[in-house]
């Protein structure tokens, strides 16, 4: 692909020896040393994640908070200085456009909003034909993003940020630093059910700050990749883009109800996604558990017994911290009970799961 | 990278290796082909009895990420499968030559033989990935 993007670490990845895989136009690590060593690295110390390829769109001016309530399904107005929260863009017809990480970087006036890659420039221009009159502005080269996290990702960030006390922030806050004469702005935020932090910084100043959370005398972090970042992400079942939702999905089908305010303020296709809601959603997104050998993928299909299609898988990997399949996908509502054998099209045989709850890995 | 390619093997262009003991052939996943993978936590091997033929899929490896097809070196009968895989896949990884075996064929005919690669030009499509 000759429009292939790089992040400003592209150079340290190399130098590590990670595999290097196209995503979403991005080329970046799916893995360094092993895919399961460094998904239990993260989950038991601290990993670094290259999430330079993100979109950040600042939202500004005085309408900045008017534009994001009818932009996003959650409500704007209760973030304070400093505070951050998950939600959606919804399209037209009710499905999503993307979901989106907002961050107040000052009440009624600036605001971070944190967007997957492969969705930045479509989010953008959505975003800005639907604009309500705020200044919006697409500073995704702008800025490099390194996410840290982990059970020793604080101590580590008390460190490296210091007199910034990381481990004392509340989840959901941001708070703006400097590093090595580089802007930052560090989040308690992230996408692996760890705790720990993502932290914005300058395109120029990412490759230095990488270097020093690898220097640490006191906590050993490691370089995580693309892969263990999905395998770590699906063990929660966080929903992720082009898997869980799409321009299709119904956000509460999709077990995001808890971001969708209808009763605080209006937002694009409001009726549309209460309506379903209303009428009793059609199917469920669910976690199941394999009760013969098989690895559920994206894409197969569930059935009954007997055959009859009754949903299909939407992420599915060996976990590696339960050392057993996991898998989420949606199911129709009838058979959305957790308990309830499913069966899995893997191949043209039908192997038993179940129903299970979630997520599947308690952590955080 | 520096893989072993047993000079005394053929090779499929899909990176499985065989073992040709007269009319007997041992078939593995090369060393190459399981570092792609990464780590293997699921194998599906076909039965004891079941026909294959060359150059089609007769069973599955996966690793956490991706699903990879297996494809037979020769057409025949298998004869013995390493079930041992079944549960523990891990052998696939560790000793992919010797242990990670995955099934042994009696073929039809040693002249699909000629359809295989050797040791030289296995290690030349490799080196070009």
């Amino acid at each position: 692909m000759t429009n292939t993007q790089k992040t400003p670490l592209y150079n340290d990845h190399v130098n590590l020896k990670a595999r290097m895989v196209d995503f979403a136009g991005w080329l970046m690590p799916i893995q360094y040393e092993g895919l399961k060593e460094e998904h239990q690295y993260t989950r038991q110390h601290a990993g670094l994640f290259d999430v330079s390829h993100m979109g950040e769109i600042r939202v500004k001016g005085p309408k900045a908070v008017e534009t994001l309530q009818w932009l996003t399904t959650n409500d704007v107005s209760t973030l304070e200085n400093g505070q951050a929260h998950y939600s959606l863009l919804p399209n037209a017809q009710g499905g999503l456009v993307d979901d989106i990480f907002i961050y107040c970087l000052a009440k009624n006036e600036d605001y971070l909003v944190c967007v997957n890659a492969s969705n930045t420039d479509k989010d953008f221009a959505w975003m800005t034909q639907n604009n309500r009159g705020a200044d919006i502005t697409n500073e995704s080269s702008y800025w490099g993003q390194i996410a840290i996290q982990g059970p020793k990702a604080l101590q580590l960030c008390d460190e490296v940020f210091a007199p910034i006390k990381v481990s004392e922030m509340p989840r959901n806050q941001i708070v703006k630093g400097t590093f090595e004469g580089h802007a930052i702005m560090i989040a308690t935020t992230g996408y692996t059910g760890e705790k720990g932090c993502e932290v914005f910084i300058e395109a120029q100043g990412t490759s230095a700050l990488w270097n020093r959370l690898l220097g640490s005398a006191q906590v050993t972090a490691k370089p995580i990749g693309l892969g263990a970042r999905d395998t770590l992400r699906t063990e929660m079942k966080f929903s992720l883009y082009g898997h869980e939702i799409d321009d299709n999905s119904n956000p509460y089908e999709a077990g995001l109800g808890w971001v969708i305010k209808p009763k605080a303020k209006d937002f694009i296709a409001k009726d549309i996604i209460v309506k379903a809601k209303e009428e009793g959603l059609k199917r469920k997104l669910v976690g199941l558990k394999m009760l013969e050998r098989g690895i559920p993928r994206q894409g197969y299909e569930l059935k009954t017994a007997g055959g009859e299609k009754i949903g299909f898988i939407t992420s599915g990997t060996h976990s590696p911290t339960l050392d057993e399949p996991i898998g989420i996908a949606y199911v129709e509502s009838s058979f959305g009970a957790e308990g309830t054998p499913v069966f899995i099209d893997i191949r043209g045989k039908l192997v038993k799961a179940q129903v299970v709850k979630t997520p599947f890995v308690n952590k955080g | 990278m520096g893989f072993h390619v047993p000079e005394d093997l053929y090779y499929t262009k899909e990176h499985e290796w065989a073992q040709v003991d007269e009319n007997i052939v041992t078939v593995g996943l090369t060393e190459f082909a399981q570092d792609q993978l990464g780590e293997v936590v699921y194998v599906d091997l076909p039965e004891e009895g079941q026909k294959v033929t060359q150059g089609q899929t007769f069973g599955v490896v996966e690793s956490v990420k991706a699903v990879s097809d297996l494809f037979a070196p020769v057409s025949g009968t298998v004869i013995e499968v390493n079930s041992s895989l079944l549960d523990d896949p891990s052998s696939l990884n560790d000793d992919p030559n010797n242990d990670g075996w995955l099934v042994r064929i009696e073929m039809d005919s040693e002249k699909e033989l000629a359809n295989l690669l050797r040791a030289p030009e296995y290690k030349k499509l490799i080196s070009e990935k």
